[in-house]
């Protein structure tokens, strides 16, 4: 679950400059922005997790390899993080674009004509305005973030699916535990529902 | 020397020669207009005669392809803007003037998420540094004054276009503006809440504001405007006093404009 929040997180961090650079951003902040959505959201989210932890444990121990430090082994969480981050910040990143484009340009320009900067704009009016369009879609990908934590048992994570698999060879009582990891999810997902639920009725409180 | 301080202090915003070309289509041929401190000046014109362009120029919204600009004496600096058109060479100048060039928009544009009173105090608060709670009473007596006075905390959709437009005026006052833009401010109004929001624009213009307005409403020209202009083509094809202006339309095109509203 933290593992889920720490991605998510780090995916709406990188969803949201991500969106702003796709719109606003130069030439070549598009397509580099382009070529990470469509990359990252064409491969199997699973090949990709393979890709960039040892891809990514390969590099990191290759620049620490340059300063002549031993090489380390990776934090598992963190490299969770950072890995399912990766993958949704791609996904945020469509969202949020997808969000900002549906908010009205009025309210945009009526920020430029009052002598709001780019940024001021962007804090005070873009954001909030764009957030009733994007909720909806974030919390899909808050839910598929959480789910797809038991992916990172590839990496020999000890999280959810895999602990319970753990627990069931041990004890073969498949049935039982796979059933109550089964309902740990629903449970997180239904109070994920209702909190994006009450989210959303704040978020859209000036829309009629 | 002494004449033209004069008109630097009294003059509010001066254009001259404004081009603006949107691809092939040149919508703006050379636009002069200046406005005195006080004045109020209509602008009026078929769709397409670039009123609302010309408009929308004075504060940058659109880039001019050419022509010069000077509000409040001070000259608006332009760099070319890669594509072609004029940007405003200073971002911190343009901000700053268009801070004091408080625009009302036909379709109103309050921002959605927030209350009628956060509106108020948006721009004085995070762009002019007002202290939030001056920001906040001047917001509310504002409110008060376009009859607002039991919405402060309502969000804009749950109220009618009238109000909607009034809350609008309303944010415009509340930068304390050298010279208010209206573009078509009531032509997205069911007709009977045009009145109301006439109302608050005359009540403006007798308190002496700076209004720049571009308008479908020939009798309310007459009434509030202290000059009115013509826009065809965009070019000013005529201007005046509204007394000659309408008795009296030299211009065949004008004449002809005039007779659609009888």
């Amino acid at each position: 679950m933290f593992i889920a929040f720490g991605a998510f997180a780090l995916g709406l961090v990188i969803g949201m400059f991500g969106a702003v650079g796709k719109l606003y951003g130069g030439a070549v902040a598009r397509e580099g922005l382009e070529l990470y959505t469509t990359i990252v959201r064409s491969v199997p989210e699973l090949v990709l997790i393979l890709i960039v932890y040892f891809a990514g444990a390969d590099l990191i121990n290759a620049v620490i390899g340059l300063f002549g430090q031993d090489p380390i082994e990776i934090n598992g969480a963190l490299a969770g993080i950072w890995v399912l981050g990766f993958v949704q910040g791609a996904y945020s990143t469509e969202v949020i674009r997808g969000a900002i484009l549906a908010v009205p340009q009025g309210q945009i320009e009526a920020a430029r004509a009052y002598g709001m900067g780019s940024f001021l704009t962007l804090r005070r009016v873009t954001l909030p305005a764009m957030l009733p369009y994007a909720i909806p879609g974030l919390s899909n990908l808050w839910l598929i973030a959480m789910k797809d934590t038991a992916l990172l048992a590839v990496l020999g994570f000890g999280e959810l699916t895999q602990i319970t698999r753990q627990a069931a060879g041990a004890t073969k009582s498949y049935f039982t535990f796979f059933l109550a990891a089964g309902c740990l999810y629903l449970i997180a997902s239904l109070v994920s529902n209702f909190l994006a639920r009450r989210l959303e009725r704040r978020a859209r409180r000036g829309i009629a | 020397m002494s004449e033209s301080e004069g008109n630097a202090s009294t003059e509010a915003i001066h254009a001259e020669q404004i081009h603006k070309r949107f691809g092939a289509l040149e919508v703006l041929k050379g636009v002069n207009l200046s406005a005195r401190k006080g004045d109020v000046v209509a602008i009026i014109g078929g769709s397409g005669s670039g009123k609302s362009t010309f408009l929308r120029c004075l504060n940058c919204l659109d880039h001019p392809t050419s022509g010069s600009l000077r509000i409040n004496g001070e000259e608006v600096r332009f760099k070319p803007d890669g594509h072609g058109d004029l940007a405003p060479a200073s971002r911190q100048q343009i901000r700053q003037l268009r801070s004091r060039l408080a625009m009302v928009f036909q379709n109103f544009n309050l921002w959605q998420h927030r209350t009628l009173l956060e509106n108020m105090i948006e721009a004085p608060v995070h762009v002019l540094g007002v202290p939030r709670k001056q920001a906040i009473e001047e917001g509310k007596r504002l409110l008060d004054r376009v009859g607002l006075n039991d919405k402060h905390d309502a969000y804009p959709a749950f109220l009618s276009g009238g109000q909607q437009q009034r809350a609008a005026i309303a944010r415009a006052l509340a930068v304390d503006p050298l010279a208010m833009l209206f573009d078509e401010p009531t032509s997205a109004l069911d007709p009977e809440l045009v009145g109301e929001v006439l109302k608050v624009i005359q009540s403006l213009a007798d308190e002496g504001r700076t209004m720049i307005l571009v308008t479908h409403e020939m009798a309310f020209a007459r009434d509030v405007a202290t000059r009115v202009v013509f826009f065809h083509n965009g070019v000013v094809e005529e201007e005046g006093p509204p007394s000659e202006f309408f008795s009296n339309p030299q211009s065949e095109r004008l004449q002809k404009f005039l007779s659609n509203f009888n």
